[in-house]
């Protein structure tokens, strides 16, 4: 009995997305990663293109985090102790991109200032040759004050500038425009916002081939369902045509999951949770190849391991 | 695919040509047989109310109205995994309705001491997530040839579990003796091929029982499913061969299409998967079956550290995403607080209230925890969207009563909303407000440096 197999005619397609410049470019890198470009739901060969596959960045400290889940102080060992290190074991690890993020104090509990985002920018691109993603600790202020010193630091190397959000996007915004990087538009798990802060960013005249779509994620178990169904909902706009859902989209599972006390806490548990060490990497690795699956074009991801299963599976898919 | 009103209408005694001589008499309640075709049509009306419809209008209006998915029951004891009936390709669009049921696999020749051992264990295991106890589904034996050992690896495994089974073996006279095995319980026989339908068909007939279907295309397992219906049986579950992770989910997703895009019969049936069969990772392979439309899964093994995951993730994405889990708001009591026991504030979502409950309960100090109405978001999501401001911290203290409760006046907010204590001092005169830690599991920490 033949089978006419049903097959959806999508109109739009995602936006490619460069990270990243070389020499060639007015950079240093020495790898550029290019995100985007699918023409159906992820995977979907029968009916359509994926032509980049997603990729994984791993997220580096400008310091040894106090409050991080031993195992990945287990993980990452000494490197954590030097962004420029840490680069380094991240690239060897697996990275496709290095996301490093500015901790909310140094270890005397001040706030890191503008010469030490300099200071740790330039010790990251100097350690490796992979495109960089910088993140600030997560306070609109100190935000802006550490990207615009990481913006300034990293010109013309296509860094990516985040969080971008709606309090903040006009400086961070300004910051991609004058030095030439790209920024990561962070709303929370609502396709209208996303949609919105992408027309603000466009009014400004960055260019959406220079965004990247944050839709916001849960961990598993705690509301993974709500940032899987977002993106899934943006990825079907954008198919649509709309096109201010055209971005790829960048999730941020590893730090959701090790925030879990599923991942964070070995005693006290109970005994249904199973091995620490496994359940841990198994919480990122369900957030994860779950969110690859609704439409992430970049997890970022902070255990070796999960990397590599990560990975294998994107591999897999893309052999398909 | 469902019936318009004008099509349902050419069935009823007004629609024939002749009309009947009952045609618009009424007896339905409805002033004339077109308006009774357009409740059916609405699902307003039951066809049972028209006394004059031929049997034959009747059969095609009940196969009309049939689910796209047919909805599979294996069940034993009291227990029971449904599968399929389901309506939407993507969550959002409404919800999906039945949790894959997960099944562990065990093999005949495992020896029936282990097996015993590994199903009791498996059988025992619950895992509590947000009030609810998760658990394994049931339990899959797997031949490896021989009629009496898979009899007695059955026997061992019914013995040591109530839970439903999923009996694999291609010989069927293995399965039948399976199936004895098995006794009076409801299990899924695993399965026809294009090479043993005929008998295994024969076998599902007389045990009342469902029958998984193979097969390596769309094509084949279509027309196979055509001739097992014919054969008397209608409960089938869908078991494409399937090698890779990509490959899986365009199958079992042009399946759900089919199904539910076209109301294609043949292939309108839940699908089972076997994660080991197509992916190195199982865990992965796993998950993608929960999220990508598998009805039946069956586990390689029994390890707590992959189940706990899995089993949640399967509670997230078959949660109704109309309804967020949502908690009552009001006063709990946390190990029986007294008049001097710290008082907390935190939000009405269920994640957010069980993450909190369960770290001050873990501490094993005393607390009252105040649960303000957020319509169900979380602390930083109600914040954002404004249903977690002072405003509503401060009516959730005076409408609890937690002011006569209590000798002192200190009020601990999340960390993550630190802003709001300002104006929370502003609305709640005489209460110092305290910030706490932005994440539940750094609470039994701040509650022992608060003491």
């Amino acid at each position: 009995m033949p089978v006419e197999i049903p097959k959806e005619k999508w109109t739009g397609k995602v936006r490619l997305v460069t990270l990243g410049a070389t020499a060639a470019e007015g950079g240093t890198r020495t790898r550029r990663v290019t995100v985007g470009g699918g023409t159906t739901l992820p995977f979907l060969f029968f009916e359509g293109d994926m032509p980049h596959k997603p990729v994984i960045g791993i997220e580096i400290r400008d310091r040894k985090p106090d409050d991080w889940s031993p195992l990945l102080g287990l993980a990452w060992g000494e490197a954590m102790n030097d962004p420029g290190d840490w680069a380094k074991a991240a690239e060897q690890a697996g990275a496709d991109a290095i996301v490093l993020a500015f901790n909310l104090a140094d270890a005397d509990g001040k706030a890191p200032t503008a010469a030490h985002a300099k200071a740790t920018v330039r010790k990251v691109l100097q350690a490796t040759g992979l495109p960089v993603i910088v993140n600030g600790p997560g306070q609109a202020d100190l935000d802006n004050e550490l990207l615009v010193a990481a913006a300034e630091e990293g010109a013309g190397e296509r860094l990516v500038l985040g969080l971008c959000e709606d309090r903040n996007y006009r400086t961070i915004v300004a910051a991609a425009l004058g030095h030439g990087h790209l920024v990561q538009a962070r709303t929370a798990m609502d396709v209208n916002l996303a949609k919105q802060l992408n027309i603000l960013i466009t009014d400004m005249q960055l260019p959406l081939d220079r965004v990247l779509m944050d839709p916001t994620t849960g961990a598993l178990g705690y509301g993974i369902e709500y940032g899987y169904s977002v993106m899934e909902r943006l990825r079907i706009a954008a198919l649509q045509g709309d096109s201010m859902t055209q971005c790829p989209m960048i999730v941020t599972p590893g730090e959701e999951a090790w925030k879990a006390k599923e991942s964070k806490v070995g005693e006290g548990v109970p005994k249904a949770w199973g091995d620490w060490q496994e359940r841990a990497i198994n919480w990122e690795l369900v957030t994860a190849s779950s969110l690859v699956e609704s439409g992430a074009d970049i997890v970022v991801l902070r255990h070796p391991e999960s990397v590599k299963r990560v990975h294998a599976m994107i591999d897999a898919m893309m052999a398909g | 695919m469902a019936l318009s009103g004008i099509e349902i209408y050419k069935l009823l005694p007004g629609g024939l040509k002749p009309p009947h001589p009952k045609a618009n008499c009424k007896e339905c309640g409805f002033p004339t047989c077109l308006a009774f075709a357009m409740k059916l049509a609405a699902k307003q009306a039951e066809l049972a109310s028209c006394q004059y419809v031929s049997e034959e209008a009747q059969e095609k209006l009940a196969a009309a109205a049939a689910p796209p998915i047919r909805l599979i029951k294996v069940s034993s004891n009291g227990h029971e995994v449904a599968a399929g009936n389901e309506t939407v390709m993507y969550r959002h669009e409404k919800t999906f309705f039945h949790p894959a049921g997960v099944f562990v696999r065990i093999n005949d020749s495992d020896g029936l001491d282990a097996i015993r051992e590994l199903v009791s264990t498996a059988d025992e295991y619950k895992v509590n997530y947000v009030g609810m106890d998760l658990a394994v589904d049931g339990f899959a034996i797997k031949s490896t040839g021989d009629a009496a050992t898979f009899s007695a690896g059955v026997e061992a495994v019914r013995g040591a579990t109530k839970r439903p089974l999923i009996l694999i073996s291609a010989d069927a006279a293995v399965m039948e003796a399976g199936l004895k095995a098995a006794g009076d319980s409801k299990s899924l026989i695993c399965g026809a091929s294009p090479e043993n339908w005929e008998a295994m068909a024969a076998l599902a007939k007389s045990h009342k029982a469902p029958l998984t279907v193979g097969g390596s295309t769309l094509d084949e397992m279509a027309e196979l499913t055509d001739k097992i219906k014919a054969a008397g049986v209608e409960d089938m579950v869908l078991n494409p061969v399937v090698t890779t992770l990509p490959e899986a989910l365009g199958v079992w997703t042009q399946l759900r299409r089919l199904a539910l895009r076209k109301t294609f019969r043949p292939l309108g049936y839940p699908i089972i998967a076997f994660p080991s069969q197509f992916s190195a990772d199982s865990q992965i392979a796993a998950v993608q079956a929960i999220a990508k439309y598998a009805g039946f899964i069956v586990l390689d093994r029994f390890n707590p550290a992959d189940l706990y995951p899995l089993l949640v993730f399967r509670q997230n994405i078959y949660t109704d995403p109309q309804k967020p889990i949502q908690v009552s708001p009001g006063l709990y009591e946390i190990n029986n607080p007294g008049p001097d026991s710290p008082v907390m504030v935190t939000t009405n979502f269920s994640i957010t209230y069980f993450s909190v409950s369960n770290e001050v309960e873990g501490s094993g100090r005393k607390g009252w925890l105040l649960v303000a109405d957020a319509e169900g978001m979380s602390v930083l999501t109600a914040w954002a969207a404004g249903k977690f401001d002072a405003e509503r911290i401060a009516k959730t203290v005076k409408s609890t009563g937690i002011e006569s409760k209590v000798n002192h006046r200190r009020l601990t907010i999340p960390g993550h909303v630190a802003v709001l204590s300002g104006e929370l001092e502003d609305e709640l005169p005489g209460w110092e407000i305290k910030v706490g830690p932005r994440e539940a599991v750094n609470l039994p920490q701040y509650l022992k440096l608060m003491e």
